[in-house]
């Protein structure tokens, strides 16, 4: 049944050479710890993309629960901490993962960098790579706010003191980022939120899939 | 291939007609023994994957995430901190050379030189060679990048005051009336900057834990003292009263009273 329904499917739309692309692509010895321990440190960055795929799950559901307002935003929260069943452990992985993927996207450039591994042809893909940093670091500034407790709101005020900084242009990125030229409030968190979880988002599944796309294209570097 | 019998364009199609399923590139220049990625390789990440997966819920049950108390912009003793990666710019606008007049140095050229020689690695390393020794200047740069971001996040840890900040920060529930006149007309106007939006705290101390009786709390109104001002004068003596009665009145209450029976339906009291 399975057999005739991805016949059918792959009659028409040939995924055959994609599917087999995925599943046939080699992993060669040189980045398999089952061989190699030390290859370990080419996993790092499997780990980004899987605490990235906990990042997105979890979000998911903490939009279930989270009000973007200044007066439920906390409630919400606090709510959700303590009265929603696994509300703790959703919101843990949330918050932990939020650390872990930076540790981890850390590594891997790390990893990359001292490997050689960004040389031709492979330099737009570091490209993309760090373009992803930067995203990612976006996410962990503007998702910093949304609980709207104290930390939340003063490490907000020093993030927006520093944009506001940037010659010229400064006043004009704080009053986009803020919604107010002076005011950090009921603007502020919407517009946060909304960066948070559809702007920024939207810049990391297009960047992933190109990063992605690329490692497929140009296959893995080789050995040192 | 053995399912499916593809789609087969002929002629100048774009889609050639699909005949070997190994469609990726040739790995056979590598030494060593290669494997296919399904479903031996994934089969190992998975489980690899699954021990990470377990190590991680425990964290997140044996740490919470931390919550503060609701952000209150009057507050201004409040201490800021940023979470821990951003720690190493937070602490690097603290020298000299990078705060103040320089600021912009601080909180612009440096992490804006930083992140563009990330960004173009690979055109200032245009070296062939790929291993780390053979090309030091790339490599050394990078080594002082990561050592001094070490370094300035390890420093900013270091000189922290995190007894205040955790005080700072906890979440004190209270018999606290925001809708009483006199929370909203006097205390609102007079001590709240100091005191805290919900007078746990602030710049001057806690008026909700201690045990203070009205008298107490008149006399201190009334003169001031250290760095609180005196309000003589600027109050009537029956508005210090009420003040002095309101604060004396305050205590700490479980968090199912302050938040009025969230318990059943979600439906949470606005307590500010």
């Amino acid at each position: 049944m399975l057999n005739r329904i991805y016949d059918w499917i792959d009659d028409r739309m040939d995924i055959t050479p994609i599917w087999r692309d995925v599943a046939d692509h080699e992993v060669p010895e040189h980045v398999n710890p089952a061989y190699h321990f030390s290859a370990f440190v080419y996993c790092f960055g499997g780990l980004t993309f899987f605490i990235t795929v906990i990042q997105i799950l979890s979000g998911m559901f903490l939009t279930m629960y989270y009000v973007p307002d200044i007066v439920n935003a906390w409630n919400s929260v606090y709510y959700l901490q303590h009265d929603v069943a696994a509300g703790v452990i959703v919101r843990g992985m949330h918050h932990w993962g939020a650390s872990l993927v930076v540790v981890m996207m850390f590594l891997h450039t790390l990893r990359v960098f001292f490997t050689g591994a960004y040389k031709a042809p492979r330099e737009l893909n570091w490209v993309v790579g760090v373009l992803l940093f930067a995203v990612m670091l976006g996410l962990a500034f503007t998702g910093y706010l949304l609980p709207w407790d104290m930390k939340a709101l003063f490490a907000t005020k020093v993030g927006l003191d520093i944009a506001e900084s940037v010659p010229f242009v400064g006043e004009w990125i704080k009053t986009l980022l803020a919604g107010d030229e002076q005011i950090i409030g009921a603007q502020t968190l919407t517009r946060f939120f909304a960066i948070h979880v559809f702007f920024l988002p939207a810049a990391l599944f297009v960047l992933m899939a190109i990063h992605f796309i690329m490692i497929r294209r140009q296959g893995i570097a080789g050995p040192l | 291939m053995k399912r499916g019998k593809g789609l087969t364009f002929v002629g100048d199609s774009r889609i050639q007609k699909y005949e070997k399923p190994k469609l990726n590139r040739d790995y056979s220049e590598f030494p060593g023994r290669t494997e296919e990625f399904y479903p031996d390789f994934l089969l190992k990440e998975w489980i690899t994957g699954a021990v990470f997966l377990i190590g991680f819920l425990c964290l997140t049950v044996a740490h919470p995430a931390p919550l503060e108390r609701v952000a209150d912009p009057t507050d201004t003793g409040y201490i800021p901190l940023p979470d821990w990666y951003f720690l190493f710019l937070y602490q690097i606008l603290k020298y000299s050379f990078a705060s103040g007049p320089y600021n912009v140095i601080g909180a612009i050229i440096i992490p804006g030189i930083a992140f563009g020689a990330l960004l173009l690695a690979p055109w200032l390393d245009n070296n062939k060679e790929r291993h780390w020794k053979k090309r030091p200047v790339a490599a050394a740069m990078m080594l002082l990048s990561v050592g001094i971001i070490f370094y300035t996040t390890w420093e900013s840890v270091a000189y922290h005051d995190w007894e205040t900040q955790d005080k700072q920060g906890e979440i004190v529930f209270s018999n606290l009336d925001s809708e009483d006149p006199v929370f909203t007309d006097l205390i609102r106007s007079n001590c709240t900057s100091c005191h805290g939006g919900e007078l746990t705290g602030g710049s001057g101390p806690n008026l909700v834990e201690p045990d203070l009786n009205a008298e107490t709390v008149n006399a201190f109104v009334t003169n001031g003292t250290g760095e609180m001002p005196a309000f003589e004068g600027q109050l009537t003596e029956e508005e210090i009263q009420q003040i002095s009665e309101f604060v004396a009145n305050l205590e700490v209450t479980s968090a199912d009273e302050a938040m009025g029976g969230t318990q059943q339906e979600g439906g949470e009291s606005d307590t500010d």
